[in-house]
C-alpha cells in the first residue's frame, strides 16, 4: 500500500554555531548574523518519509510556517525528493508561540486532508521545545508517538515504532493516521539528488516570481513553471485571526538576559607540586577532599 | 477544595516514582508558600495508591489518584484524558511536569487541549506581578528558562490562561527533606477511558537504572573536548577513581565518543550541585556552565587562561591536563599516607 506523508519542517537559526557577533551588546540575539539552517531532527524526519516512499511509495507533502526566506528549507526539500511543498507564511503568524504555530500548521494539514503519516522533528534547535508536534496531534485528533529513534514495521494501517524513553526504550504499535516525531538518532539524510537540484534549482513562490523584474526575466531561464512552491496564508487555511501570531499566543516574553557569570572568590593554583599540594591540603581541612 | 492549587504530575513507572516529581513537590511548597494555596500532586497509575505516603511526605497536601487497569504503563491518550479530566474539574492555576521524555510527551498534548500555555525546561520558577499594556496581573508564574542555545535567559508569562503549565529536567529544584509524618486528603477520581483512546499498545520495554549517578555523587571529576582522545579519557577516569568521585562530561567529549551520554552535565544533561567538581580540558559554554555553576567548589584545569570557566571557578590551574592530572593524583596519595 502506497502512504500519503506529510513533513513539518523549520527553518531554525543555527544556535549550535553561535559566535560572539551573534549576541549583541545588549545581550539580545542578533538574529541577522546566525546563518539560517533546515531544522537538523527536520531533516531525520523527511529522511524517515523518503525511505517509506522508496519502499512502498506514496507522496510527500511539507509544510513549513516562516517568514518568506523559509522558502529555503522547502527548495532543499524538493532537492531531496518531496513532492509537494507549501510555505506557510502571513505577517499575522508572527509572534506564534509553539500553541498558535501548531494551530495553524493543524489547519494546513486539514486542508490538504488526505494523510497517513504526519512527520516533524523531536524538537527545533531554536527554542528546544518539542511541543509543536504533540500540539498539532491534539489539534488534529490523531495519536502521536513522540522520540521515535526507529520505524520497525510498517504493514497497511498499522505501523511499530520503536521510541526512547527514560533509561531505555519501548517499541509500541498504533493505527494510521497517527503524528510522529523523529529523534536525530533515526537515520543519516541523504543528500541533495543531483537531477532533483538540476530539476527544481528556480523553484519559487508567487511572492518571489513577481518580485523579479521582466528585464531580468528575459535573462533567464525561469517562467511560470518555476512557481512550485505554494504560499499559504492564515485566510488560505481557514485559520481564525485571533488563534494566530501574538494573538493566539497565551504565552509572552516578560524578559530576556544575557546570560551573567557570577565571579566567586578565585585563587590561581600554580601548576607545581607544592602548589597542587597547598589546594589538596586546604580541600582536606575542610573535608571536601576524603 | 481550594480551586485554585499548585499541581505536579506525578510520575510514576511500575510503582517507582520519579526524582524529578519529587524535586518538583519542593519547589510547588515554595510556590504554594508565596500564593497562600495548597499543593496538589496527581497521581495515574493501576495499583498505587500505596504511593500517596511519599507523595504527601514530600510536600503535597492533596492526592489526585486515578487508578485503572488501564493506566498501567504510559501512553499519551488515556493519560491526557485523566489530567485534562481533573484540570478541568479542580482548576489548578498551576501544573509542573518533569521534562522526561513521558513529560514532554504529555504536557504539551494537555496544553493544546486546554488551549493554554506551556514552557519547557524552566530552570527556575517564581511568583511575581506582570503588567501588560492596560492590565495589570498579580501573582503569575515566572518561568525561566535558558533560550537561543542558552545564550540568553528569558522570562515567559502566561497571564491570560489558566492553567499555568511549565516542564522542568531532573535535578534543577531541590527535594524537600521527606517528613513520613505528613498525611493529606486522597481524592480518588474515575476518569472514563474509552475504547478509542486505547491504541497504542506497547509491545516490549526495556528500561534499565542509570549506571551513573551524578546527582548524588559529592565529587564529580569532569572531562571535556580538551582531553583529546577516548584513551586519555583514562586520565579523567583515574583521577575520579584515586579520589572517591563521579565522572562527568561536556556535551562535546559525549559527542565525540569519550563517554556515554549519562556522564554529561550541562543543560541538556544532568544538573549537578556537587561539593567539589573539577572541570578538566572544559572552556567552559554556557550550556555547560548552566548544569554545574552551583558547585560548592570548582576547580578548572585548562591550558587557555582566558577559558571562560575560570570566570565561575574557585580555583584555577591553567596548564596541560596531561602534566597536571598524573602530578594532582601523586600528590594527593602522597598526602593521604
Ligand atoms: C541547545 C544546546 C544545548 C547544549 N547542552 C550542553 C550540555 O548539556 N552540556 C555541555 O557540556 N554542552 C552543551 N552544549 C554544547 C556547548 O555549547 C559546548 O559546545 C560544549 O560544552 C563544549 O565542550 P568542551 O568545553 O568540552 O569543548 P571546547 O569548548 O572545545 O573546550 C575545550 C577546552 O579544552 C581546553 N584544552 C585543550 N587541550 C587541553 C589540554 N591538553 N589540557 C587542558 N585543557 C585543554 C581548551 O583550552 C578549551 O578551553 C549545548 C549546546 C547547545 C546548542
Ligand atoms: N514553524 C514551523 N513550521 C513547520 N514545522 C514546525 C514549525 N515549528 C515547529 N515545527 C515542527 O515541530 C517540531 C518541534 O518543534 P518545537 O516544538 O519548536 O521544538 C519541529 O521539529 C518541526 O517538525
Amino acid at each position: 500500500m502506497e502512504y500519503k506523508m506529510i513533513v513539518l519542517v523549520k527553518q531554525v537559526p543555527d544556535t549550535k554555531n553561535i559566535t560572539g557577533q551573534a549576541m549583541k551588546e545588549d545581550g539580545t540575539v542578533n538574529r541577522a548574523a546566525l546563518p539560517a539552517i533546515f531544522n537538523p531532527e527536520d531533516l531525520n524526519a523527511l529522511e524517515e518519509a523518503l525511505k517509506i516512499k522508496d519502499k512502498f511509495g506514496g507522496k510527500i507533502s511539507i509544510i513549513s510556517m516562516g517568514p518568506p526566506a523559509a522558502a529555503q528549507v522547502l527548495r532543499e526539500s524538493l532537492f531531496r525528493g518531496a513532492d509537494e511543498v507549501i510555505l506557510l507564511s502571513d505577517r499575522k503568524f508572527a509572534g506564534a508561540d509553539t500553541l498558535a504555530t501548531s494551530y495553524a500548521l493543524a489547519m494546513a494539514i486539514k486542508k490538504i486532508k488526505d494523510y497517513d503519516i504526519v512527520l516533524c522533528g523531536r524538537q527545533a534547535i531554536d527554542g528546544d521545545t518539542a511541543q509543536v508536534g504533540p500540539q498539532t496531534a491534539e489539534k488534529l485528533n490523531v495519536n502521536q508517538i513522540t522520540c521515535v529513534d526507529k520505524i520497525v514495521e510498517l504493514k497497511n494501517k498499522e505501523i511499530k515504532v520503536e521510541r526512547s524513553i527514560e533509561g531505555g526504550y519501548e517499541i509500541v504499535k498504533t493505527k494510521l493516521p497517527v503524528l510522529l516525531t523523529i529523534t536525530g538518532e533515526a537515520n543519516f539524510p541523504r543528500p541533495f539528488s543531483a537531477k532533483k537540484v538540476l530539476k527544481y534549482k528556480y523553484a519559487v513562490t508567487p511572492s518571489e516570481m513577481s518580485s523579479y523584474d521582466e528585464e531580468y526575466l528575459k535573462t533567464t531561464e525561469i517562467d511560470q513553471s518555476n512557481v512550485i512552491i505554494k504560499l499559504w496564508d492564515h485566510s488560505e487555511v481557514g485559520a481564525k485571526e485571533e488563534q494566530i501570531g501574538l494573538a493566539g499566543s497565551p504565552t509572552k516574553v516578560k524578559q530576556i538576559e544575557s546570560v551573567v557569570l557570577e565571579a566567586g572568590e578565585f585563587k590561581n593554583i600554580d601548576n607545581t607540586k607544592p602548589g597542587l599540594e597547598e589546594l589538596i591540603k586546604e580541600l582536606m581541612n575542610e573535608h571536601i577532599l576524603g | 477544595m481550594s480551586k485554585n492549587e499548585v499541581w505536579v504530575y506525578i510520575e510514576q513507572n511500575e510503582g517507582k516514582i520519579a526524582d524529578v516529581s519529587l524535586e518538583l513537590l519542593g519547589k510547588a511548597t515554595q510556590l504554594a508558600d508565596k500564593l497562600k494555596v495548597k499543593v496538589g500532586a496527581v497521581l495515574l497509575g493501576s495499583q498505587i495508591k500505596n504511593l500517596c505516603k511519599t507523595v504527601f511526605s514530600y510536600g503535597a497536601d492533596t492526592v489526585y489518584i486515578n487508578e485503572d487497569a488501564n493506566l498501567k504503563y504510559y501512553t499519551t491518550l488515556p493519560y491526557a484524558r485523566v489530567v485534562v479530566d481533573l484540570v478541568k474539574k479542580y482548576q489548578p492555576q498551576i501544573v509542573l511536569y518533569g521534562a522526561t521524555t513521558t513529560g514532554r510527551d504529555l504536557a504539551p498534548r494537555i496544553t493544546s487541549e486546554l488551549k493554554t500555555g506551556l514552557t519547557a525546561d524552566c530552570t527556575n520558577l517564581q511568583i511575581g506581578d506582570y503588567s501588560a499594556k492596560d492590565k495589570e496581573y498579580k501573582d503569575i508564574l515566572y518561568q525561566i528558562r535558558p533560550a537561543f542555545g542558552g545564550n540568553i535567559i528569558a522570562t515567559i508569562v502566561c497571564p491570560d490562561h489558566k492553567p499555568q503549565m511549565a516542564t522542568v529536567r531532573e535535578g534543577v529544584m531541590k527535594m524537600n527533606e521527606p517528613d513520613s509524618k505528613r498525611t493529606g486528603d486522597i481524592i480518588e477520581h474515575k476518569a472514563e477511558i474509552s475504547k478509542d483512546l486505547l491504541i497504542t499498545e506497547i509491545v516490549k520495554r526495556f528500561q534499565q537504572e542509570k549506571t551513573v549517578n551524578l546527582k548524588a555523587a559529592n565529587i564529580i571529576v569532569s572531562g571535556g573536548i580538551g582531553v583529546g582522545s577516548k584513551d586519555n579519557f583514562d586520565l579523567i577516569i583515574k583521577l575520579a577513581h584515586t579520589i572517591g568521585a563521579e565522572v562527568g562530561a561536556s556535551r562535546a567529549a559525549v559527542d565525540a565518543g569519550f563517554v556515554s551520554k549519562d556522564h554529561q552535565v550541562g543543560q541538556t544533561g544532568t544538573t549537578v550541585r556537587p561539593k567539589l567538581y573539577i572541570a578538566i580540558g572544559i572552556s567552559g559554554s554556557v550550556q555547560h556552565m548552566a548544569g554545574m555553576s552551583e558547585s560548592s567548589r570548582i576547580i578548572a584545569i585548562n591550558t587557555d587562561p582566558r577559558a571562560p570557566i575560570f570566570q565561575i571557578a574557585h580555583y584555577g590551574i591553567v596548564g596541560d591536563l596531561n602534566e597536571v592530572l598524573p602530578k594532582f593524583i601523586e600528590v594527593y596519595k602522597s598526602l593521604k599516607k
